[in-house]
């Protein structure tokens, strides 16, 4: 995999979304490393709505086998859903499950107008028929399941994305 | 012998008491406590967690705070919840603890919340799920006899954390009939885990366990002298119903002596704040003026009550 500039890709993901954004746009961004997009696409685009930010621990589908993920945040939807064009923010766009989870959580706020999905990267390797509307970054070959990708951000707030060695499955 | 409490990862399996409970696993609960508070304010006020479960409010003994906030908090996570007033069924008919839960567990529960007037019948159910091979069933202890009521000692420290943020600068009195209470062993059991480095309880001699000084706290027999420059004043409530024998005068002479009142409260540091388990016996161990006072935060204990209790709950409800 060719070396990815977090950086430039946020940017990019900035000037994709920039065309598309009303007084009725909102951005929520999901915990971890989607939180920290979306703050940083919130700045950038001027979005007048409140940031949104969404935990999903709590509508994970593998709770039942995996448990609770430990230390949930909280989630904080601070505008009115109903109507609303909502922007999810994820860091890497991979099964699609988080998003899935995502959107269960965001319409238990709510009926919103319309909900997209932006990311810095598509990994591949999809489970779910969801799809990214902003995309910085689509990987031509997906990462390998044992392969983790997953955004930094250092003490000066700059991006990194870091790819690990995921850690074998618990138990 | 394996921990009843904890399965052989170290996690949560049932929760029985906060008596010997590790100090990451209190903390772990009150952190996932609380971004479930943020749920009362959505739309829809639920979240999948137990879709599918049912969970048995197994209460042998009258309650109505606890069972109602367990049954908030259960159908907040979406489980099916089934209120057992024993009083009124089989177990008044003869049948045995253990018998009832069995007939539940051929009902296919899969969580049991018990109260009980015996000291160690969830600890006995729980027990007797093992043995029997149904480990995958949970026990959640919602009061039993004098032993425990690990939720209520939970909600505490949790409201104790949401006013005073940490633990590890506090004086913290308890006041009351430590001698019958539950929740007053949970309390110091949390209390002591979480390093509050002044446990104090405030008592008459003949309302306090002998030796009560073993559980690592301060006596006093004087209420001036205990509540001095605390930060929490817990009151508990003083329970006619478990009183056999003499060891009261009058519940006016009590309130005389023990009960809180403006005068008294004004000994603790000036932003200490007063708690009550519920339910209240005004003008017995609290005067009407503190328990509506703006040091009282027995409401909001009732809240964080229901979301103490999801954590616990989906904590124990998964594999």
């Amino acid at each position: 995999m060719k070396e990815l500039d977090a950086e430039a890709l946020c940017r990019q993901l900035a000037e994709q979304i920039r065309p598309h954004v009303t007084p009725a746009t909102a951005l929520v961004g999901i915990y971890t490393g989607g939180l920290w997009l979306a703050e940083r696409l919130h700045a950038e685009l001027g979005i007048a709505q409140p940031l949104g930010a969404i935990d999903v621990s709590f509508y994970r589908d593998d709770y039942g086998s995996k448990g609770l993920h430990a230390r949930p945040q909280r989630t904080e939807i601070p505008f009115d859903v109903g109507g609303a064009h909502v922007i999810l923010v994820d860091d890497v766009l991979y099964t699609g499950r988080t998003t899935r989870a995502a959107l269960n959580e965001l319409f238990d706020f709510g009926r919103p107008g319309a909900v997209e999905l932006a990311v810095l990267v598509d990994r591949g390797g999809r489970e779910l028929p969801i799809a990214a509307r902003y995309c910085a970054q689509s990987l031509t070959e997906s990462l390998p399941r044992a392969q983790n990708l997953e955004l930094q951000r250092d003490e000066d707030g700059h991006f990194t994305l870091k790819l690990t060695q995921a850690e074998p499955a618990a138990r | 012998m394996r921990h009843p409490q904890l399965n052989k990862h170290g996690e949560l399996q049932h929760l029985l008491t906060l008596d010997g409970l590790p100090r990451n696993i209190l903390t772990a609960i009150l952190d996932t406590a609380a971004p479930f508070t943020e749920v009362a304010e959505r739309e829809v006020k639920k979240l999948p967690l137990l879709r599918g479960k049912s969970v048995f409010n197994l209460f042998f003994e009258n309650s109505t705070r606890t069972r109602t906030t367990f049954e908030i908090a259960a159908k907040r996570l979406s489980a099916d919840v089934v209120n057992l007033n024993i009083n009124t069924s089989s177990a008044a008919k003869g049948e045995s603890l253990l018998d009832t839960v069995d007939n539940l567990c051929a009902m296919q529960a899969d969580m049991f919340v018990v109260r009980h007037a015996a000291s160690g019948a969830p600890m006995l159910i729980a027990q007797h799920l093992h043995n029997t091979g149904r480990d995958h069933i949970r026990v959640v202890n919602a009061g039993d006899g004098r032993h425990a009521h690990p939720t209520q000692g939970l909600l505490d420290m949790y409201t104790i954390r949401h006013f005073k943020r940490d633990f590890s600068n506090l004086t913290v009195a308890i006041v009351g009939d430590v001698l019958h209470s539950r929740v007053a062993r949970s309390q110091i059991a949390a209390l002591t885990t979480l390093g509050v480095p002044e446990v104090r309880v405030i008592g008459p001699k003949t309302l306090l366990p002998t030796e009560v000084e073993k559980l690592g706290v301060r006596v006093f027999h004087d209420m001036s002298e205990g509540l001095k420059g605390v930060d929490v004043v817990m009151m508990l409530r003083l329970q006619n119903e478990r009183m056999n024998g003499a060891l009261l005068p009058t519940p006016q002479e009590y309130y005389k002596i023990w009960g809180l009142t403006a005068e008294k409260l004004a000994l603790a540091k000036p932003d200490a704040i007063v708690m009550h388990p519920g339910p209240m016996n005004r003008g017995v161990e609290i005067d009407s003026a503190v328990a509506d006072g703006v040091q009282a935060v027995i409401l909001p204990q009732v809240t964080f009550g229901i979301a103490v209790r999801m954590a616990v709950m989906s904590m124990l409800g998964s594999h």
